[in-house]
């Protein structure tokens, strides 16, 4: 019997012991992933300082920042101006039977012309660029870290931040505007071949029209934001590449990584843009 | 072992009082969380020696090198390289001793983006702007010739073959004329005939460059061809050091299974 009594007390002791190891474990896990949260924050936030830095500092990389410049505005200009075109061509299309069901069908370029330019153009570009241009940015740097090359220009006593980040970061800035131009310009030509395909409005008098419906408080906010979208994609193209881990399978992580959040953070900078520009204008 | 190991270093240490010591380590530490690589590392490399840092896979080797660079930080322990301590050098301070030292990567590290010719260059370019374009030239073909390709200027690192790529990042790595090389593995991968080559060309680098090197690896025959002084890493301590001839005749199982 006292046998008996002594096991049945050490089960409901095991017992108790397993459920708080598996409440300490569980505890541990939680704060273990709050810690990697807040050490993710705060090495971007280290990695934003050293741009900074590095941007002003001497010896600027230009022959380099040009040709990211190339690889990043030359190389995406095909599939922007194909994704403008249908762009513009779609939204002209879905939207002409509810212009005409209040006999607006001659706004439709005012209209089509107001949604590229202020929201349309700069976002759709801003998460094609996400695509293409941040995943090449991190798997190109995460490979770079796997293969010691960052070391090795490190150790060269070249600073990687100014050679392979700075550049990248300055190009996609200063490209993705550009882009949008010519998103927003294409967008425009789609939307004139969906105007007459149940219409005949010739270029000009489109043009006239869709300019019309438009002024520089439209133009300027959009322009400004588009700035801030490119600075998003090379910021965490370059910062997943440069963290990547040391095995082959992290550079596909990196890229992973670098598409899902410059395009979260780009739709979260996107809203915030419009409720201030919704604030001032 | 460990008396023979005495009294070789007791040797060594007389044959080398009067040398200059260029890399001098005390109880270094380095950890990757709860994993300690390296527990007690204590080293000297002197002017003009070979050190070879012998070891299995994952004993702490290349750590260890990468600590002497600062592409690890240590976590604790001292590093005097050229008498300046480098866990206190920051910045500039830290790149101007970088300039003196030449790395040698186990996979190369040839950037891929740019052509033999650009991967030369850039260091020359970027430490040393006051060359011209002919001198960098001259420069670039001098290193070329000195680990003997001269013909793949204008060939992209994926064109070329394991040996070749160790043998640009060689020419790489001497361009700005280091006081000291460290070499991480720099036969892994290739065979016999390239290794041995590879190892004849780290002597002959060292002949023309007048320079002293820490060689990682666990390819016997490279030990074989370069080392002045052997260390033995196990467990994260230094296990053995000596020379080579006490090496080959010692009966410590695990030496013995290296040199058998």
């Amino acid at each position: 019997m006292k046998k008996l009594k002594i096991l049945n007390i050490k089960k409901v002791k095991n017992l108790a012991t397993e459920r708080s190891v598996k409440l300490s474990e569980k505890t541990l896990d939680q704060t273990e992933k709050a810690n990697g949260f807040l050490t993710e924050v705060g090495d971007l936030s280290l990695f934003i300082k050293q741009i900074a830095r590095e941007t002003f500092s001497r010896n600027f990389e230009f022959k380099e920042f040009l040709r990211q410049c190339y690889e990043i505005g030359n190389k995406s200009l095909p599939l922007i101006i194909i994704t403008g075109t249908i762009m513009g061509l779609v939204l002209t299309i879905q939207s002409r039977p509810a212009m005409a069901k209040f006999g607006a069908v001659t706004m439709l370029p005012g209209m089509v012309a107001v949604s590229l330019i202020r929201e349309i153009g700069p976002i759709i570009t801003a998460l094609i660029c996400a695509g293409k241009i941040g995943s090449g940015m991190g798997a190109e740097l995460g490979s770079m870290k796997v293969t010691e090359q960052i070391d090795a220009m490190e150790v060269s006593a070249t600073n990687p931040i100014r050679f392979l980040v700075v550049t990248r970061v300055l190009a996609a800035t200063l490209m993705l505007p550009i882009l949008v131009l010519f998103a927003d310009a294409f967008g425009f030509l789609g939307s004139w071949i969906g105007v007459n395909i149940k219409g005949d409005v010739s270029l000009v008098l489109y043009i006239y029209q869709a300019f019309g419906s438009i002024d520089f408080l439209d133009f300027f906010p959009a322009l400004i934001k588009t700035f801030l979208f490119g600075a998003v994609i090379g910021i965490v193209g370059c910062y997943k590449g440069f963290t990547a881990g040391r095995g082959t399978e992290s550079v596909g992580k990196a890229a992973n990584a670098a598409v899902v959040l410059s395009s979260l953070l780009i739709i979260i900078v996107d809203m915030i843009a419009v409720q201030i520009t919704d604030m001032l204008l | 072992m460990k008396n023979s190991q005495e009294a070789s270093l007791e040797n060594i240490s007389k044959e080398k009082a009067t040398a200059e010591i260029l890399i001098e380590i005390k109880n270094l530490k380095k950890s990757f969380g709860r994993l300690e690589v390296l527990k007690d590392i204590s080293l000297k490399l002197h002017n003009g020696e070979n050190l070879v840092v012998l070891g299995k896979s994952g004993s702490g080797k290349s750590v260890l090198i990468k600590c002497i660079v600062r592409l690890l930080n240590p976590d604790g322990g001292k590093i005097k390289l050229l008498n300046k301590n480098v866990e206190t050098l920051r910045g500039k301070k830290l790149n101007e001793l970088r300039k003196k030292i030449g790395f040698l990567f186990q996979s190369g590290a040839l950037y891929d983006s740019m052509t033999v010719k650009q991967n030369l260059e850039f260091p020359l370019r970027r430490i040393k702007r006051n060359l011209n374009e002919q001198e960098i030239d001259k420069k670039v073909k001098e290193v070329l010739e000195n680990v003997g390709l001269a013909d793949v200027l204008d060939k992209m690192p994926s064109q070329l073959s394991g040996g070749m790529r160790k043998r640009i990042s060689l020419a790489r790595s001497i361009i700005l004329d280091p006081v000291i090389m460290l070499y991480d593995e720099p036969t892994t991968g290739l065979d016999p005939v390239t290794s041995d080559e590879i190892s004849e060309l780290i002597n002959s680098v060292q002949e023309k460059y007048k320079t002293s090197s820490i060689i990682i690896t666990h390819d016997i025959a490279c030990v074989r061809i370069t080392a002045d002084h052997i260390i033995m890493l196990h467990e994260g301590y230094i296990y053995a050091e000596g020379k080579l001839s006490e090496f080959e005749k010692s009966d410590d199982p695990l030496v013995m299974s290296f040199f058998k």
